[in-house]
């Protein structure tokens, strides 16, 4: 194995799209270097791309966010202006295991990662969050739902690497919300997470809204009918409820040791209801 | 045929220069080395252990740059130019760390694995919160697992070293 450190993003491309064999990037490694240790890859390559200026930095563009790709979620955790606008990302990413964890950890990282599980990408597709990909053809964008597209694959090209997430301006009256099941407290893989952004008019009624759901299936999954049944209420209980009934019926879940199909398609709805509450009272400013 | 191979073996060496507890410190890895593997085999640094080498156990925990990590999901040559503090960094010559000290007081530790982790993870959080509550000292600890003490001795162990470093 080979380890490089290249402190632009086109030297990393380059490596990225030179070398034969398995090419991987490090950005907190929280995830690599387990699957190095357990056997489960064994690259020829690895980028770390820590080194690059523009992947460990948030800047503020139009209004919204460019979150480096190596961010580390403590950094983002520390970031005022991030976490006020948008709290549901920032929490959902903190959520990601330990302090050591949270020290390492990227956004990045855990989107190409692309686990079904990942904490914070229903937060970013719920947010509408776009990728930042940087390629041997130069850059595009891809919304981040369109990023994972089965458990530990993306739909990345070789040589490519995302460089950074963007989170857009957020309207008045907005707020966002993630929440995930798992059987204790802290520390744990999520049975369901579910992740909610909602914008509400000066009456009260939602005019935008976005609602994602983790571990129900292949990949991260945006539900376009749970949105739908609360854009045009007040976010009464019967579009909570409508909410909760699609969320559900969206869900292709598997068994595992971690929960039943019936039990995570039936805790999707709930979590997404009251992920719903959450994102409201602080679209609300409560 | 042989200088070949062990040419071919130097050339995947990484060679890295970082501070480790203050002092300039050199050294040649292999790329896939963690930095827990280098302070161990390479720099005699004992201090760190390796429960899991996945990151859930925090027994081989130390500072980078200011944070705590695991050391087992750190590779040896991300260390380059980096400011790294083991557990030996603690003490001031035979002066023990207040942590250090009331850890043997409140008798915070049984068979020490977890020990070192615990000290760095706990001066770590000191360092950001020296008035932390004892909710906020649990899950600044959550990264790291004893499977001896149950817990209660370490927590009051670093509520009483909390209380003696804002002393002074």
């Amino acid at each position: 194995m080979r380890y490089e450190a290249p402190t632009t993003a086109k030297e990393a491309v380059r490596l990225m799209a030179g070398k034969a064999g398995m090419a991987r990037v490090l950005a907190g490694g929280t995830d690599l270097l387990v699957q190095i240790r357990t056997d489960r890859i064994a690259p020829d390559l690895i980028v770390d791309i820590k080194r690059i200026a523009g992947m460990r930095s948030i800047m503020t563009k139009s209004g919204g966010f460019r979150i480096g790709a190596a961010v580390s979620g403590a950094e983002l955790g520390e970031h005022k202006a991030l976490r006020r606008a948008w709290p549901g990302v920032v929490e959902a990413a903190n959520l990601i295991g330990s302090i050591q964890i949270q020290s390492r950890a990227t956004m990045g990282g855990n989107l190409c990662n692309a686990s079904p599980a990942a904490d914070s990408v229903p937060a970013l597709v719920a947010a509408g969050a776009t990728a930042v990909i940087v390629g041997p053809r130069g850059r595009r964008s891809l919304p981040v739902e369109d990023v994972a597209v089965a458990p530990g694959r993306t739909s990345l090209k070789k040589g490519e690497i995302v460089e950074a997430i963007v989170l857009p301006k957020r309207a008045p009256r907005s707020g966002d919300a993630y929440l995930r099941f798992i059987p204790r407290s802290e520390m744990d893989i999520a049975v369901v997470g579910a992740g909610v952004s909602l914008t509400l008019d000066r009456n009260g009624v939602c005019t935008a809204a976005r609602v994602a759901l983790g571990a129900v299936a292949e990949r991260v999954i945006l539900v376009p009918d749970a949105a739908k049944a609360l854009i045009g209420s007040t976010v009464d209980q019967a579009a909570l409820e409508r909410l909760a009934a699609a969320a559900s019926a969206a869900c292709r879940p598997i068994d595992d040791k971690r929960g039943t199909k019936k039990f995570r398609i039936k805790v999707a709805g709930v979590l997404a209801r009251r992920a719903v509450r959450t994102a409201l009272a602080r679209a609300q400013g409560k | 045929m042989n200088g070949g191979r062990v040419m071919g073996e130097m050339m995947s060496k990484v060679k890295v220069s970082t501070t480790i507890n203050g002092d300039p410190v050199e050294y040649l890895c292999d790329a896939e080395e963690t930095l827990l593997d280098v302070l161990r085999d390479h720099l005699g640094l004992t201090g760190a252990k390796e429960g899991c080498g996945t990151g859930d156990c925090g027994a081989c925990s130390v500072v980078v740059d200011g944070r705590v990590v695991c050391s087992c999901l750190v590779l040896g040559a991300e260390a380059e130019g980096r400011k790294v503090t083991t557990v030996e960094g603690l003490a001031t010559g035979d002066r023990l760390h207040p942590l250090q000290q009331k850890f043997l007081e409140f008798a915070a530790l049984q068979c020490g694995v977890c020990t070192p982790g615990f000290l760095v993870a706990a001066k770590a959080l000191l360092d950001r919160n020296p008035d932390p509550t004892e909710t906020e000292i649990r899950f600044g600890l959550a990264g790291n697992l004893c499977r001896c003490t149950g817990y209660d001795k370490i927590v009051r162990a670093v509520q009483a070293a909390a209380a003696e470093m804002r002393k002074g």
